[in-house]
């Protein structure tokens, strides 16, 4: 994975940049070595380097300002969130700023009868939902990191979650932001009520990765609570089956919140490391509905009827709080438990669900070729997966070894129809493979997005697109300066 | 048309020759169904048919052309929809024609179920299609959850044929709920509908549509939630609203298998009338008081919940001037508005991303020229 060469005349202005930046925002900017290095990455840990600076503001205005610093400097700006991403996207350059917004966190409207909340981008996404929840409503992306990834990089990367099956990602409950452009200007993009004026400029930030500007401020779409929620665990003796149960579940007009998968390679690892007490099947599925108690009951009742039809190895309904922690519990500790046993990298891509059953034996195929152990586990509802290739960092080769078959999957999910990323995002991780998914045209199309929102690209420039497709276009002169 | 013959490219490559070699400006159109027209030579993509339909997956592909009528019915057999409730303008417009998928695609038209389930733009996967210079463009894909990418498949739905035209989309679907229930409160003023509408749409009970009209049938107002769902839980969900509104005055409530609002959904309120229509999109709590400044004779008709005001005012009148600035904005639907900018103008730095966008996908500024202007 190659990243730009920094700009020496850049790394040769480090003290005038950073006193620019230090009279523009007193009291936030961060450029002792010892001090950068806490952002040298994010949460794609195998990719490390320290910025040249750091600014965290504490106000729309201070991002505006260290935007007009660096847009004047043309010095590489990185916007960050909490550094969650699995995608390497708040990856920095030697000779980049990274601008954070963890400082602003504040809610600054709650609005019930309109049913929107307006928040600072730097609060995490749990406490959106924290905001409202003792009034009986909540926010509904919910990303695995939802306890410290912020609404900032969940707007930048469309984040989704367990539930999107039924309430969509985050550009279908975003309303409206307050975004600094690239060089430096302050402007709003819809607001509390629903539907663009104009060109659809909202959907379009929303998933830009940060490089058509910084989203300083949220209008975010909030719903009631429902009255409940319990889950069906059904465990099969072929991951094939438990696929035609999923399409046979959605075929049948039953809508679930979520319908989490995950096979044996993953129930093995979760069982030794949290004990839910899972059966030891080939694949077992997490089917969760909502509603009243009488409700979950006759949908659950629906549901386990076309599961007892493909004749499953265990059909276990919940009945109660208790029941429903106990049968989420192995899903939510899945990674965790991968991480016990190895190293791991958790791929994103997404296929068509009636394309599961041949993904899967092909992905346990390759598992062999590479002789890399993987473990599956993910949205089946909305075919968006998650397969974890087990690997030893420490071992030379290995990673190099994990990130090609990595490749070799993501690659065959777009011939099957699917696509590189449903949830994580391009950034580092997936960049070198979007002429994969995309012809030259299809990129230029994009890129030419990024022409008109930053025309001197500085904005995340090393993201999302090959280095040799956008080469031409991040040297092109600043014209917005 | 103007006397002038329409081009109908049949393929994408047809297509994409015909703008490339385009010499002067080209008004997009679907169906027709909307009465827009641009200047210039009258261009439709000719292609039709579903290409791609899988239940199981939720997801449905379709060329530009294809008849909504064709995709409902195909969906309706396997007991599933368009869940964002395409409108048909057509008694409103007092136009002809048949809504392709295409145009409502590029004019991001939804009905009553936008306020539960969200927009047409919310329920496109992908995109291909043509710009003004005659590139042949693919975004998005067929499946749900997509972020590879920059979302061009947002930037393209609403667009109205001018940053390209469209030849094919990736759907979304849902599956059709066995029943439908209806709850009635006659006589509310605006602003007691709209507190109903927004407690109605605060509770777990999902109510699938929120709407109100200023004269119904019997000549009273009347408000109207929808919910949607297994017979059962439709009547309990009914039941619960029916207590949680009753403060509200007499609550009437009806379950059928009939959920299609065309009253409400294509805006009949106003049909056949000579007065402008226009589409407020605001806060539901703001419209009682947008209401109230409408010039005399103003009619409403209120969707999403409030949160979309349908206003017939007299011909010609500057209703964003009646109005003064609010937070939301104003489109004219109907009427030819005296030289009042149809569209609501745009932020001046959101203007200039605009004309750069434009710039970039109709360097010729000639695919409906001056339309969103």
């Amino acid at each position: 994975m190659e990243m730009p060469k920094p700009d020496p005349q850049i790394l040769a202005r480090k003290a005038r940049i950073v006193a620019r930046l230090r009279d523009a925002l007193p009291g936030g900017v961060i450029d002792a070595e010892e001090e950068v290095r806490a952002y040298e990455c994010d949460a794609l840990t195998a990719y490390k380097c320290p910025p040249l600076a750091v600014v965290l503001p504490s106000t729309t205005e201070e991002v505006a300002a260290a935007l007009k610093v660096c847009h004047a400097e043309g010095v590489p700006v990185v916007p960050r969130g909490a550094g969650t991403s699995l995608a390497g996207g708040a990856l920095p350059t030697a000779d980049c700023v990274i601008l954070g917004v963890a400082r602003m966190a504040e809610v600054l409207e709650t609005n019930y009868p309109d049913r929107y909340v307006h928040v600072q981008t730097g609060r995490t996404n749990l406490s959106v939902t924290g905001a409202v929840e003792a009034d009986g409503f909540f926010y509904a992306p919910d990303p695995s990191s939802q306890l410290a990834c912020a609404i900032a990089g969940n707007i930048a990367m469309n984040s989704g979650g367990a539930h999107c099956l039924k309430y969509g990602v985050t550009t279908n409950n975003l309303l409206g932001v307050t975004m600094v452009l690239a060089n430096g200007t302050i402007t709003k993009v819809g607001g509390p009520w629903m539907d663009a004026n104009g060109l659809d400029l909202l959907g379009l930030i929303c998933g830009s990765e940060g490089q058509l500007g910084v989203v300083t401020e949220a209008w975010l779409r909030i719903l009631p609570k429902p009255e409940g929620a319990r889950p069906v665990l059904i465990g099969f003796d072929s991951s094939e089956v438990a696929g035609q149960c999923v399409t046979n579940i959605i075929k049948a007009g039953v809508l679930p919140v979520a319908i989490e998968f995950m096979d044996r390679p993953c129930i093995r690892a979760t069982e030794a490391f949290a004990g839910a007490g899972y059966p030891d099947c080939e694949a077992l599925l997490i089917v969760e509905v909502e509603g009243s108690e009488a409700e979950i009951d006759h949908q659950l009742g629906l549901i386990c009827g076309i599961a007892e039809e493909l004749n499953p190895v265990e059909v276990r309904q919940s009945g109660s709080a208790d029941e429903s922690a106990r049968i989420w519990l192995g899903r939510k500790s899945a990674f965790g438990a991968m991480g016990q046993i190895n190293d791991y990298m958790c791929l994103d891509g997404t296929i068509p669900v009636s394309e599961l059953p041949r993904v899967l034996r092909r992905i346990g195929e390759m598992s062999e070729e590479f002789g890399l152990e993987v473990a599956n586990v993910f949205h089946a509802g909305d075919g968006n997966m998650h397969p974890l290739i087990l690997f030893n960092a420490n071992e030379e080769g290995q990673l190099e070894l994990c990130e090609r078959f990595g490749a070799e999957i993501l690659k065959l999910c777009v011939e099957v129809g699917g696509c590189l990323t449903g949830e994580h995002g391009v950034g580092i991780e997936k960049r070198d493979l979007m002429e994969v998914q995309y012809r030259p045209d299809d990129l230029a199309a994009q890129m030419d997005v990024k022409d008109v929102f930053d025309a001197g690209w500085i904005l995340n420039p090393a993201k999302v697109f090959p280095l040799t497709v956008s080469a031409g276009r991040r040297r092109a002169p600043d014209q917005a300066a | 048309m103007n006397g002038l013959s329409m081009m109908e490219p049949q393929s994408e490559a047809e297509l994409s020759e015909a703008l490339a070699g385009a010499e002067g400006p080209v008004s997009v159109r679907g169906g027709g169904t909307r009465g827009v027209v641009a200047d210039g030579v009258a261009l439709r993509f000719g292609g039709a048919g579903i290409s791609l339909y899988e239940p199981g997956a939720l997801t449905l592909v379709a060329q530009a052309g294809t008849p909504v009528a064709e995709i409902e019915a195909a969906l309706a057999a396997e007991g599933q929809r368009l869940a964002f409730e395409v409108p048909d303008m057509r008694g409103l417009l007092g136009t002809e024609g048949e809504s392709t998928i295409g145009g409502v695609v590029a004019s991001n038209a939804s009905g009553p179920r936008r306020v539960s389930v969200g927009a047409a733009r919310d329920f496109c996967l992908g995109v291909r299609f043509v710009d003004g210079a005659g590139r042949v463009v693919q975004n998005g894909g067929r499946v749900m959850k997509n972020v590879t990418g920059y979302d061009l498949v947002k930037l393209m739905a609403g667009s109205h044929g001018t940053l390209g035209v469209l030849t094919e989309v990736s759907l979304k679907v849902l599956p059709k709920p066995e029943v439908a229930g209806v709850l009635s409160i006659d006589g509310l003023s605006v602003s007691e509908a709209v507190a109903a509408m927004s407690a109605a749409l605060g509770t777990p009970w999902e109510v699938t549509a929120a709407c109100h009209t200023d004269l119904a049938a019997n000549d009273r107002p009347s408000t109207q939630l929808r919910i949607e769902g297994m017979a059962g839980s439709v009547d309990y969900r009914l039941g619960r609203l029916k207590e949680a509104l009753g403060n509200y005055g007499e609550v009437e409530t009806v379950v059928s298998e009939n959920h299609d609002w065309p009253w409400f959904r294509d805006v009949a309120r106003f049909e056949g009338g000579a007065e402008d229509v226009w589409r407020l999109h605001c806060r539901p709590s703001d419209a009682p008081g947008l209401v109230a400044r409408l010039p005399e004779g103003g009619k409403v008709m209120l969707d999403w919940g409030g949160a979309l005001v349908w206003a017939a005012v007299p011909a010609g009148t500057d209703l964003r001037a009646a109005l003064g600035a609010f937070d939301g904005h104003a489109t004219r639907v109907r009427g030819q508005g005296g030289g009042i900018a149809r569209f609501h103008p745009e932020r001046p730095e959101l203007a200039a991303l605009t004309a750069g966008l434009r710039a970039k996908f109709d360097p010729r500024g000639i695919l409906n020229r001056g339309l969103m202007a």
